[in-house]
């Protein structure tokens, strides 16, 4: 075991998948010499080569579609998109072309591209820089999109990633890059979890928390300050967000009743939404109040000075714990209760 | 350094050609070194799938009219820049293709019946596309330049020596995407043929609306040297293809042809040219047809043209006969087949 930060951890990740497969180049914008604005590429240029390592034009379309065609030649390209906000020019690339060869060419082209992006808020950064874009990908079919929560997943996840023959959006929750924890680099890929596994992270039994990413560390703090309050959460971090592994949550919620979602995209259309859905399809009988969701506003990503109150932390969560608990809450008053 | 100066000639005046509408043979410096091996049967042979292809194209036509396509998207007109490019290419250079590319589709061998089955709507694509080295046709406009273009990455990081060629239209050459690829090309020196097809139209837009100069005049600006060819004349067309691969292939990146052609017919079977396009300009390209200046050619060296019209004819029936029974015998798909035979989501977990 090593103690590393997320980031550091990542950036191991990819140089094991580089030597272990020639084909794993690295695409992105200056990712090469400067190591990526976040250094998550650090050394790799130097070690791997300009050919291996690629400093890209700026042109996010461009660095997509040049990927699709490598993985046409059978190349295993993983491109970095600088920053969430950036990755909307490769859209088209990515829904069209990405998400649909397989299914278009029954199979024949595969394409094990994997997309990384560092995304979410909480860095003080201005328009652009902060924004949770995971559902508009989770509502493509052909794209698997995870996202990390820590630097063990970090580093096997990245790996498991490009291994994977799908395409993959891997979600890199930018506010905790430093982050430090043990990462074990001789873990066995092949005994390591699945990557489409949900894991539970914190056991409890009065209610379900479900969240991923930058607020899984959150929803720790929340299942901790909640058991002072007398209330027992179980935490579970999704990691996969396309395809949802829905058992772990199933039986979780067969056990508590009661389910919290949280994430820092907005509440309309987002994964909140379709994990209360399917919960309550699947587990009716056994819920106790309605799901509830704590996510970010439906609005744009306020300026930065707004972002601690955009952003779901641990008293907005606990108050949606209470809300789930049937307790006094913020919304009491307006139920009239 | 001369040959670059020479090239440059040809991007922004009138296209280079060596047959003419009226079927004259001229001479072009810039073009003539690249098919000095090209005798009367090698043109005849050109003649053959020009004729072939057309006939494909009528056939699939009739066949969209009489309900059995969904939809089609003639390359009537196009023949020329479609066959001169396709005999031009080695067996390992690899074709990203958009739409109305069945000319090239055709001369890579690619099964007839698989031609239509996108079009019948009975697949979102109709071959394997590393049997015959031509990647699924291409919707989204422009899109594929930027596949072809990280294609043409693989090569080189593998060593290998051959190119790819990516075909698109004047419209697309509107497309961030189009103009990305070309920055990409040009800063990694790739080796990839960018052929676009000036047919005039896009739908019912005229080229004037996509640039204001000629299109084979942008790719300079991109450091990427362009050559500007009669698209109906399929000689030319072959000259300048060879001259591009020569170029990708020996390292030397990517080459821009612009092949001046016409669509002779509607954008799509769905397509109402009578709405947008004046009727007399169809009459002056008709004058220019590329089929017809060939055989006028062939007819000037004193080739047999009544039997050899007859041999392309018989060849273009049976062609045209087996895409129809290909096409009529094609089964329905069964419900559940939208579902894929393989796992959407193969990785572990
Ligand atoms: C991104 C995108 N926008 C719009 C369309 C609809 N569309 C299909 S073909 C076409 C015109 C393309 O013209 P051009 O590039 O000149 O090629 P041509 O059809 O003439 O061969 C348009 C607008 C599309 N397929 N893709």
């Amino acid at each position: 075991m090593t103690v590393m930060t997320f980031g550091r951890a990542i950036n191991a990740g990819l140089r094991k998948a580089m030597d272990q497969d020639p084909k794993v180049v690295l695409m992105g914008e200056d990712i090469g010499k400067l190591g990526g604005v976040f250094r998550i590429t650090d050394g790799l240029q130097k070690d791997f080569g300009a050919h291996r390592v690629i400093d890209t034009p700026l042109a996010e379309s461009g660095i997509m579609g040049t990927a699709v065609g490598l993985a046409y030649r059978g190349y295993r390209p993983v491109v970095e998109i600088q920053f969430d906000g950036f990755i909307y020019p490769a859209f088209d690339q990515i829904v069209c072309q990405v998400a649909k060869l397989h299914y278009r060419t029954q199979g024949n082209v595969k394409m094990p591209i994997t997309i990384r992006v560092p995304f979410g808020g909480g860095i003080g950064s201005p328009e652009h820089h902060s924004e949770s874009p995971e559902a508009y990908f989770t509502h493509t079919s052909g794209l698997r999109v995870v996202s990390v929560s820590n630097p063990q997943d970090a580093y096997t996840m990245i790996q498991q990633a490009i291994a994977s023959d799908d395409p993959v959006l891997y979600f890199e929750p930018k506010r905790r890059y430093h982050t430090k924890g043990e990462v074990d680099e001789a873990a066995d890929l092949s005994q390591a979890p699945a990557v489409g596994a949900a894991s539970v992270v914190t056991q409890g039994s009065d209610v379900t928390l479900v969240t991923y990413g930058p607020l899984v560390s959150t929803a720790r703090d929340v299942a901790i300050a909640a058991s002072d309050d007398g209330v027992s959460v179980e935490v579970i971090d999704l990691r996969s967000l396309s395809p949802i592994d829905f058992e772990p949550l199933e039986a979780s919620v067969r056990k508590t009743g009661r389910l919290v979602i949280t994430h820092e995209a907005a509440q309309f259309g987002g994964l909140g939404a379709e994990i209360a859905a399917s919960i309550t399809e699947r587990c009716f009988n056994y819920l106790e109040a309605a799901p509830v969701r704590v996510t970010g506003f439906d609005i744009p990503y306020p300026p930065s000075k707004f972002e601690s109150h955009h952003l779901p932390d641990l008293d907005r969560i606990m108050d949606g714990i209470d809300r789930a608990m049937g307790r006094p809450n913020s919304l009491s008053a307006l139920e009239g209760k | 350094m001369s040959e670059q100066h020479s090239l440059r000639d040809g991007v922004t005046g009138e296209p280079l050609t060596l047959i003419t509408a009226e079927g004259q043979r001229v001479d072009s410096d810039t073009l003539d070194p690249w098919v000095n091996d090209v005798g009367d049967s090698f043109l005849a042979g050109l003649y053959e799938d020009m004729v072939v292809i057309r006939r494909i194209d009528t056939e699939a036509t009739h066949l969209q009219r009489q309900g059995e396509l969904a939809l089609w998207p003639p390359l009537l007109g196009q023949e020329a820049a479609q066959i001169g490019s396709a005999r031009a290419l080695a067996q390992d250079d690899f074709v990203f293709p958009s739409y109305r590319e069945n000319g090239v589709a055709y001369c890579r061998g690619v099964n007839l019946t698989d031609l239509i089955r996108v079009w019948r709507g009975n697949a979102s694509s109709g071959w394997d596309p590393y049997q015959v080295n031509v990647a699924t046709p291409q919707v989204i406009i422009g899109a594929q330049t930027l596949h072809a273009t990280g294609y043409a990455m693989g090569l080189v990081n593998d060593g290998a020596s051959s190119a790819t060629i990516t075909y698109f239209g004047d419209g697309a050459t509107s497309q961030g995407d189009v103009n990305e690829a070309m920055v990409f090309a040009a800063s990694f020196c790739l080796p990839v043929v960018f052929f676009c097809q000036n047919n005039h139209w896009a739908i019912s837009e005229p080229v004037g609306l996509q640039s204001q100069v000629p299109l084979a005049g942008r790719a300079p600006g991109f450091g990427i040297p362009a050559l500007r060819v009669d698209g109906n004349d399929v000689l030319a067309v072959l000259a300048a293809t060879r001259i591009a691969l020569d170029r990708a292939c020996s390292g030397g990146g990517p080459t821009f042809i612009e092949a001046v052609t016409y669509r002779m017919g509607p954008h799509t079977t769905a397509d109402d040219p009578t709405r947008y396009r004046d009727a007399n300009e169809l009459e002056d390209w008709k004058a220019k047809d590329p089929i017809s200046r060939l055989a006028a050619l062939l007819n000037s060296h004193g080739m047999d043209m009544e039997k050899l019209d007859a041999d392309v004819a018989a060849k273009a029936d049976a062609v045209a006969s087996d895409l129809r029974s290909g096409c009529i015998n094609l089964p329905d798909p069964e419900p559940l087949d939208v579902l894929p035979t393989f796992s959407l989501r193969i990785a572990p977990g």
